[in-house]
Formats: structure tokens, C-alpha cells, sequence
């Protein structure tokens, strides 16, 4: 944990520090008997953009989930450690809905809601009790409109989401982690099932909604983190070996042997 | 790419795993074939048996409006069959009314809050509950239910549409209950995540995207109670009350079609009027169930290419 050195001196005097948007201490996940992520201390500021790569099975994905308490609905999932966002820890909340609210997901896999286009964005502000539609529809093309949609569903809002193109579905499902205009907003592998035009449409997205909201990247694509992330993660194997701003990482200069082999496409 | 002449013999010659195929295509084929003709099969036996009386002397005004059915009276045999349609009809619709909240409550508990242990065991317990023969219903309608309707009441007869549109109910829910808990099962749990990730609250998940993702297998599985409730005979025969009447209360007796060919087939003589005239019933009740289905078909489509 050597690597960890210079954050932890630097984060431990301002725990509630608002410039710190979410902060993880000390945190294990394990599955059952079975570890998944250990000892994992790391910060994400306001409005960066935080990669995180590495392998599979590294518990990127498990990471994510105890950020917004998912681990609730995963039989078995067990969390130690603390997670603070906005300085407050997730486990503290007592309306977790309201918490869930505030983050935003987006899955590996595009996820259309088996209702139409409009309703898919509207779900959320709905939920969370908005029922003029006059409020909604301006929601809605907002939204739309921020995941780069807006133009080819403008006259099909009403049809099945689920009907929409894969690459479509992946921009819905952004719109709609959007729509409940989130503090922060975590994406898993979003570009997995998404051909590399709207991936990189979606990339230019996330650089302007950087400017409004905080952004964890989860990717396997070890360029989409250089492209993209402000700092970047490094997972491996359960263990977060380096947290390092995305230049140094890349440039080379990080500490741990095993991150530059990574990042050099040299791992085995 | 050219491929060599070893490769292409290996490319030329049929292998097992082809001969395989086409004899599972084929036996598949016929299995499905076979089970469209036992269908075509039987809408002819049934239509044969009846379509003289259809053509020589059924009267299609009397058949629908009126509720006189005295096909075995001597000097002037009506065969008006209003009072069994709407006899089947209210048994069916009560009994809906009955099953619909009972099977889709169960379904949901046990798909979307039950876990573990108590899912296995409500799951078996729900098929055991499908497994009661029809009159063991019918029994408990004539014995428990009877005297419990005319205690609770007031009323001269327990044996009428309350009866048995409560037993149909109860026998068509656990069926139900296993077709709606697997369209439920069908939902996939990214959607359930998705959901519950953007804040949902449980009822919240179940009502806005588990339901109506689920639409159609429930749909279906309302339908096939519907069905079931037309078609079924012992159950309704002894806890209806088997007397002609139009219900204008759910505490008269009725009379159901099924029962009335049920009880009456037995003693008419092979080709009669009255034999015949049953068999336009049976004719009905085939249509009418061909076109349940129908429907069903056509609006779980719909609601697919929305
Ligand atoms: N629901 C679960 N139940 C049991 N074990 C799980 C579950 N989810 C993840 N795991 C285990 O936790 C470990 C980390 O998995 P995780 O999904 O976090 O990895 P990942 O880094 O996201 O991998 P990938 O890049 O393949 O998505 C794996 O060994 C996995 O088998
Ligand atoms: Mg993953």
C-alpha cells in the first residue's frame, strides 16, 4: 500500500472537504468466502473524470456497486470499509432511494426499459414525484439531447425503447441516469456493446458533462481511460495497485511495475 | 481461399450429426403436424354430429335469445340456450374476479419477494393445489361452501353463482399463479437493477417495469383461466346449482353449458334432435374458446410490435 502514500497524507485532513466527491476508505467487498476487492483507499474529486481500468475479474464492477449500495440486492455481497459521498457515508443514508437518486448508473450492457423512449427518461423524475408533463417534457429533451439522441428519436419518443438500435439503447440508458440530474455518474464498460462511431459520440458527451457532474469510468479499453479520465485506477486482481493522474500514467511515470506493463499492453 | 481435395471430400460427405438433424426435424414435424390434426379432427367430429340439426331444424334466434333449453319436452322441444351461455358466463367472470388479485398476489410474492426455502415450498405447495381433481372442488362447493353461503347470507340455496364462481376461482388460481410467476421469472433482473439503481422503491420496480414488462405472460395466463373457466364441467355441475336460469343475482342458480352436455348426452338417443342440438353447444363452446384464444394471441402481438 506503499503507492498510497501521498493520497492518504493529503485526504486525511478534509474528510468533508466539498471538493471531494466521493471518498473510499478501506474498502473490501467479498462474495460469500469468496474475495473480490480488498483494502481499496482512493478520492475522486468534484467534476473529474476518474478511470479505472484493469483486468477482468479485477473487481471493477463490485467497485462500482458499493458506491451506490447495490450490494443490497446481490445475495451474498458483503461490503466493509467506508464510502463517503459528498463526505457522508453511503451506509448512513436512510432513504437509500434518495441516495440512489443522486448516482447515476450505466450497465456494460445497454438496458431499454420495456416502455417507450419518453418514458424510459421519464421514469426517474417520475419516481422522484414530477408528474406535470409540461416539466417532464422539457426533462426529457434535456436529457435526450445531452446523450446525443434527441435528433433520431424526436419522432418516435412513443415507441419501444427496447426497440431502439444497441448503440441507441447504450445513449438511452445514459439519458436516463441523466434525467436524474446526477451528483455522479458511474459507467461501466459503457462501450462494450457499441460500435466505435457512438462510442466516441458518447466520449465527447462525458468531456461536457464533466463541466455539471462527476464521472467514475470503469473501461477495459486502456485508451478510452487516456482518452478520457483526469486520473486514472489501476485494479488488479482484487487490489487497487495506483491511483495516478492519467499523464503520468500513461508517460510512464508511475511507481508500480506492474501498472506500466498493464498500460503498455504487456500483461499476461 | 481454395480448399484442398482431402477437404473437399470431408466438405462433400454427410456426417452423423447431419442424419440426426433430419430425423429430429422430422419427428418434430410430425409432432406438431399431428397435434394441428387431432385439433381439425375433432372441430370435424363435433361439427358432423351437429351440423344437420344446424341446417334442418336449429333456429339461430331462439339459440341466442331465448333461455328456454326443454329439448325433451314431448309435444314442444325448444333448444334456447341464453340462460346456459349466460349461466357459463357469470360463473366465469366471477370466478375471474376471484383468481385475477389471488393468482397474480401469488405470483408476485412468490416471484419478486419470497427467497429461497419459502419459494420452494409455496411453489410446490401451488402445484399440489393445481392437482386437485375438479370434483373434489365440486365436493367442497356442495358440502362446505352450500351451508356456509346459506348461513352467511340468508339465502334458501347455496348451490348458485356465488358458489361456484368462488370454486372455479380457487381451482383456476394456482394454474394461473404458475404461468404469471414465470412471466414474471422471464423479466430479465437487468431491468429490476436498472430500475433499482436510478432510486425505485421496491412496489415502485414491480408496478412501473416488472409488470408491464411481463404483460403478455400475464395476459395469457388471465386468458387461460378464462378458458379454463368455460370449459370446466364436474366443479361447475355440482356447485352451480344445475337449474335454467338468467342470473340476475350471484345468489340464483345457473346452468352451464358444459354441465348441460355433460349430464344430458348420456340419455339421448344417438342422432336425435336432442343429441344434435347438444352438439351445436359443443360447437359454440369450441368457437368460443377458439376465439379466446384468438384474441389473446392478437393482443399479446400487439402489445409486442407497439
Ligand atoms: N454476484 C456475484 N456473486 C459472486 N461472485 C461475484 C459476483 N459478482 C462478482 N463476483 C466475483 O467477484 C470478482 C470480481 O468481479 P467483478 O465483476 O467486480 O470484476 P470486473 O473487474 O468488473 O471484471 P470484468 O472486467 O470482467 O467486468 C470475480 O471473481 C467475480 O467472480
Ligand atoms: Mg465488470
Amino acid at each position: 500500500m506503499v503507492e498510497h502514500g501521498a493520497e492518504n497524507a493529503s485526504t486525511g485532513e478534509n474528510r468533508a472537504n466539498p471538493t471531494r466527491m466521493l471518498e473510499v476508505r478501506n474498502l473490501s467487498i467479498s462474495y460469500g468466502s469468496k474475495s473480490a476487492l480488498r483494502d481499496v483507499t482512493l478520492d475522486v474529486r468534484e467534476n473529474e473524470i476518474f478511470g479505472i481500468i484493469g483486468p477482468a475479474n479485477s473487481g471493477k464492477t463490485s467497485f462500482l456497486r458499493a458506491l451506490n449500495r447495490m450490494d443490497v440486492f446481490t445475495p451474498g455481497m458483503n461490503v466493509e470499509g467506508e464510502v463517503l459521498v459528498s463526505g457522508k457515508d453511503v451506509r448512513s443514508w436512510r432513504n437509500l432511494y434518495a441516495l440512489r437518486r443522486r448516482i447515476g448508473v450505466v450497465f456494460p450492457l445497454p438496458v431499454g426499459l420495456p416502455m417507450s423512449v419518453y418514458d424510459n427518461v421519464a421514469l426517474a423524475p417520475r419516481l422522484s414525484g414530477i408528474k406535470k408533463k409540461a416539466v417532464l417534457d422539457v426533462i426529457v429533451e434535456k436529457c435526450l439531447q445531452r446523450a446525443a439522441l434527441w435528433d433520431e428519436v424526436k419522432d418516435r419518443l412513443h415507441s419501444l425503447g427496447s426497440l431502439l438500435s444497441g448503440g441507441q439503447q447504450q445513449r438511452l440508458t445514459i439519458a436516463r441516469a441523466l434525467s436524474q440530474d446526477p451528483d455522479l455518474l458511474l459507467l461501466d464498460e459503457f462501450s462494450i456493446a457499441v460500435d466505435p462511431v457512438t462510442t466516441m459520440r458518447i466520449e465527447d458527451i462525458l468531456k461536457e458533462l464533466r463541466k455539471e457532474t462527476t464521472i467514475v469510468l470503469v473501461t477495459n479499453l486502456v485508451q478510452q481511460a487516456r482518452r478520457l479520465a483526469d486520473r486514472t485506477a489501476f485494479f488488479l486482481m482484487g487490489e487497487c495497485v495506483e491511483v495516478a493522474e492519467t499523464e503520468d500514467l500513461f508517460a510512464g511515470g508511475v511507481q508500480d511495475q506492474r501498472t506500466r506493463e498493464y498500460v503498455e499492453g504487456r500483461f499476461g | 481461399m481454395r480448399a484442398s481435395p482431402a477437404d473437399q471430400t470431408i466438405l462433400d460427405r454427410r456426417n452423423l450429426d447431419w442424419y440426426i438433424d433430419k430425423v429430429v426435424q422430422v419427428l418434430v414435424f410430425v409432432g406438431g403436424i399431428s397435434a394441428i390434426i387431432f385439433i381439425i379432427g375433432i372441430f370435424v367430429f363435433i361439427t358432423r354430429e351437429g351440423i344437420g340439426f344446424i341446417f334442418s331444424s336449429w333456429d339461430p334466434i331462439e339459440f341466442f335469445t331465448s333461455p328456454r333449453w326443454a329439448p325433451t319436452s314431448s309435444h314442444n322441444p325448444t333448444y334456447g340456450a341464453l340462460a346456459l351461455i349466460l349461466g357459463t358466463a357469470s360463473v366465469t367472470g366471477l370466478a375471474m374476479i376471484v383468481a385475477v388479485p389471488f393468482s397474480l398476489g401469488a405470483a408476485i410474492y412468490i416471484g419478486e419477494f419470497a427467497s429461497g426455502k419459502t419459494r420452494e415450498s409455496l411453489k410446490v405447495l401451488v402445484e399440489l393445489l393445481a392437482a386437485i381433481p375438479s370434483v373434489v372442488w365440486g365436493f367442497i362447493g356442495l358440502s362446505i361452501l352450500n351451508p356456509l353461503i346459506i348461513q352467511w347470507f340468508n339465502v334458501p340455496i347455496g348451490l348458485n353463482v356465488l358458489n361456484a364462481g368462488v370454486i372455479l376461482g380457487l381451482m383456476a388460481a394456482p394454474i394461473m399463479t404458475t404461468i404469471a410467476e414465470d412471466a414474471l421469472k422471464a423479466v430479465p433482473d437487468t431491468y429490476r437493477e436498472a430500475a433499482e439503481a436510478m432510486g425505485a422503491a421496491r412496489w415502485q420496480v414491480i408496478f412501473k417495469v416488472v409488470l408491464p414488462a411481463a404483460k403478455p405472460g400475464l395476459l395469457a395466463a388471465v386468458l387461460l383461466g378464462v378458458g379454463r373457466g368455460f370449459g370446466e364441467t364436474m366443479a361447475v355441475l355440482m356447485a352451480s346449482g344445475h337449474s335454467i336460469n338468467i342470473p340476475t343475482s350471484i345468489f340464483d342458480s345457473v346452468r352451464a353449458l358444459t354441465a348441460t352436455i355433460a349430464a344430458e348426452l348420456g340419455e339421448t338417443a344417438h342422432g336425435s334432435d336432442h343429441y344434435q342440438a347438444l352438439f351445436v353447444l359443443g360447437i359454440f363452446l369450441f368457437l368460443i374458446t377458439f376465439l379466446i384464444n384468438l384474441t389473446a394471441d392478437l393482443v399479446v402481438r400487439g402489445i409486442r410490435n407497439r
